[in-house]
């Protein structure tokens, strides 16, 4: 069943499907990917607003690499994750060692994704300030250069996003089957306790948001080089955190596909807006997804996924009752 | 005098005026956290919100300035005990991070709503106030106002808490939320009361902002997180922390953006921010 769907996902593209709707089905895919990276550690209590600041760090480490060094991406991309990652460390030692936990925790990481795109901005010079930069395009006379990571053909982009997609998926599952997320929900309900019957609450907290961090720059690096354009409101800043943490709520983020389904949500729903109202309404979509937003989180705060799931399993348990 | 340092004194008097401002948006922010122990996310969209109710009563329908802007404070007012009991109300008793959640909810549809029925454009009132000469330095007018009724609105913040019995019973419930209601204190109304006065005192600061700067959608997120960086800084609840904080704070835009790019002055106020956190959790004035 459940490898039945993925193979009919894997070959959605090669049954003749238009260009707009398999750019729509990449964009989800991607934006699923950020999500999941977010929940591998927001669903353990560790609410960031600042995965902006990772995903900033890989779109433009990579993108400012290529034009102004001639680095490719494939050396650009371990830079980039090496960075997120000593910034992952630089945020979360101190906040987890000095138990900074909740409004302060989220609000310390709000401080970290504004500063990442205001120094964008700041280096305009070479970033392109806020009008946003394209990666120099090595399409001109091929059409896929491997080297630069550029692709004409959707239909690479769609398996390496899908292969991406896949890998953030067995991520959660190994965190899930590993000792440490046991521990993990310790920490979140109880975090003294926790510490008090040996866990070792800083290092496990670290190791999470690590990896957190590596899989939203690997996400900042496929954005920019699949749209080939990045700005730094897209892709650092409060804006683009705060879109990570609610994709994540409207999905629901204690199941694995919950981020997926957040992310298609969003998704379908600012496109169907668009489609069904037409482009004059600028700004319906967000309104709605807004207001969606806050009844999501006051009536239905595990998400989509989470509530149907709930109900699916509160029949089964009356089912076998009677 | 080296005129270097005339102009670097102008930084700073400059950054004092910025720092009365901010320290308005920090006490409204703080009013609310003390008392009901949410963050309100969308605080600068309630600020957006007002300085739109100026534009469109003062520009639009002709109304005096004076009665734009009182029904502007009114209007946010309005909005904040609307805010409190249509989104915060419901989910008092959810896990705290769903307060702070729901609030960024209603950030992302203020700022759209407002993009939908007012549009992108930049607007303004009009109103230009001089620049104010002392020497060689320029200092703005607006700011100069705006400083004034900060520190004005402020001291009557204080004498309404110290004085009044409404004020008392902000206080109270403020230190302790369990044992308020066994004194015979209704916190439900305490509470809506407390929305109401962070809504005007948003209104106050919607009336001049719109003196100083360009009004549209995203204005919001341009001194938003800011406000937030100023109450954690200060110790979220801790008016007097709140109030040093945004001077603080000032002065690395100003002094910042003096020596180096405006950008750069606010990197640096967030990092210090940053760096402050991990030496002193609980604010500047937090105790251990």
């Amino acid at each position: 069943m459940k490898y039945a769907a993925l193979a009919l996902l894997a070959a959605a593209p090669l049954l003749g499907m238009g260009n707009y709707p398999l750019h729509l089905l990449i964009l989800c895919l991607l934006w699923a990917c950020v999500y999941t990276s977010w929940s591998v550690m927001g669903r353990l209590g560790m609410v960031s607003f600042g995965h902006g600041a990772f995903m900033g760090i890989g779109a433009y480490v990579v993108v400012m690499g290529w034009n102004h060094y001639g680095l490719s991406p494939w050396i650009g991309t371990p830079i980039a994750l090496a960075l997120a990652a000593a910034v992952a460390f630089l945020i979360g030692y101190p906040c987890f060692r000095f138990k900074i936990v909740g409004h302060y925790f989220a609000l310390v990481t709000l401080a970290l994704s504004e500063v990442t795109r205001l120094i964008i901005v700041a280096l305009r010079d070479q970033t392109g300030g806020s009008l946003g930069v394209t990666p120099k395009t090595a399409l001109a006379d091929v059409s896929y250069s491997l080297n630069a990571l550029q692709f004409s053909s959707k239909l690479v982009w769609f398996y390496v996003i899908l292969a991406f997609w896949l890998g953030g998926l067995w991520i959660w599952k190994k965190v899930d089957e590993s000792m440490g997320r046991l521990a993990l929900e310790a920490i979140s309900q109880e975090e003294d306790a926790a510490a008090s019957i040996g866990i070792n609450v800083t290092k496990l907290k670290l190791g999470v948001t690590i990896l957190s961090a590596l899989m939203t720059c690997m996400g900042g690096v496929l954005y920019a080089q699949y749209q080939l354009y990045v700005n730094p409101d897209t892709v650092s800043g409060i804006g683009i955190s705060l879109q990570m943490v609610f994709g994540v709520i409207a999905g629901g983020m204690f199941v694995r596909l919950g981020p997926t389904v957040g992310a298609a949500f969003t998704l379908l729903l600012a496109e169907g807006l668009r489609l069904w109202f037409g482009n004059q309404y600028h700004g319906l979509d967000l309104t709605v997804y807004g207001l969606m937003l806050v009844l999501f989180i006051i009536y239905m705060p595990k998400g989509i996924l989470g509530a149907a799931s709930g109900a699916l399993e509160k029949r089964r348990m009356v089912r076998a009752g009677a | 005098m080296d005129i270097f340092d005339v102009f670097l004194l102008e930084a700073v008097l400059n950054g004092l005026l910025l720092g009365g401002i901010l320290a308005l948006l920090a006490l409204g922010l703080n009013l609310v956290f003390g008392v009901i122990d949410v963050v309100w996310i969308c605080y600068a969209e309630m600020i957006m919100i007002g300085m739109y109710a100026v534009y469109y009563l003062h520009n639009v329908y002709h109304w005096p300035l004076w009665l734009a802007f009182a029904s502007a404070i009114a209007i946010v007012a309005l909005g904040g005990a609307a805010l409190h009991h249509l989104v915060i109300r419901p989910v008092l008793a959810a896990e705290p991070i769903n307060q702070l959640l729901v609030t960024g909810g209603v950030l992302f549809f203020l700022q759209a709503a407002a993009t939908l029925v007012f549009g992108v454009e930049f607007r303004n009132l009009g109103i230009r106030l001089p620049q104010l000469q002392f020497g060689e330095m320029y200092l703005s007018m607006a700011r100069l106002i705006a400083f004034g009724v900060a520190l004005a609105a402020m001291i009557a913040m204080s004498v309404f808490l110290k004085r009044s019995y409404l004020g008392t019973a902000i206080r109270a419930i403020s230190q302790d939320r369990q044992i308020m209601p066994l004194m015979g204190v209704n916190p439900n109304r305490i509470f809506l009361v407390t929305s109401a006065l962070g809504g005007a005192l948003a209104g106050v600061a919607a009336c001049l902002l719109v003196l100083q700067y360009d009004i549209h959608p995203a204005i919001g997120l341009s001194f938003g997180p800011i406000t937030f960086l100023i109450c954690v800084l200060g110790g979220l609840g801790n008016m007097m922390g709140g109030f040093i904080a945004a001077f603080i704070f000032a002065q690395f835009i100003s002094v910042g953006g003096f020596f180096l790019h405006v950008e750069w002055g606010y990197v640096l106020a967030f990092l210090f921010f940053i760096a402050v956190m991990f030496w002193k959790p609980q604010g500047i004035l937090g105790g251990k």
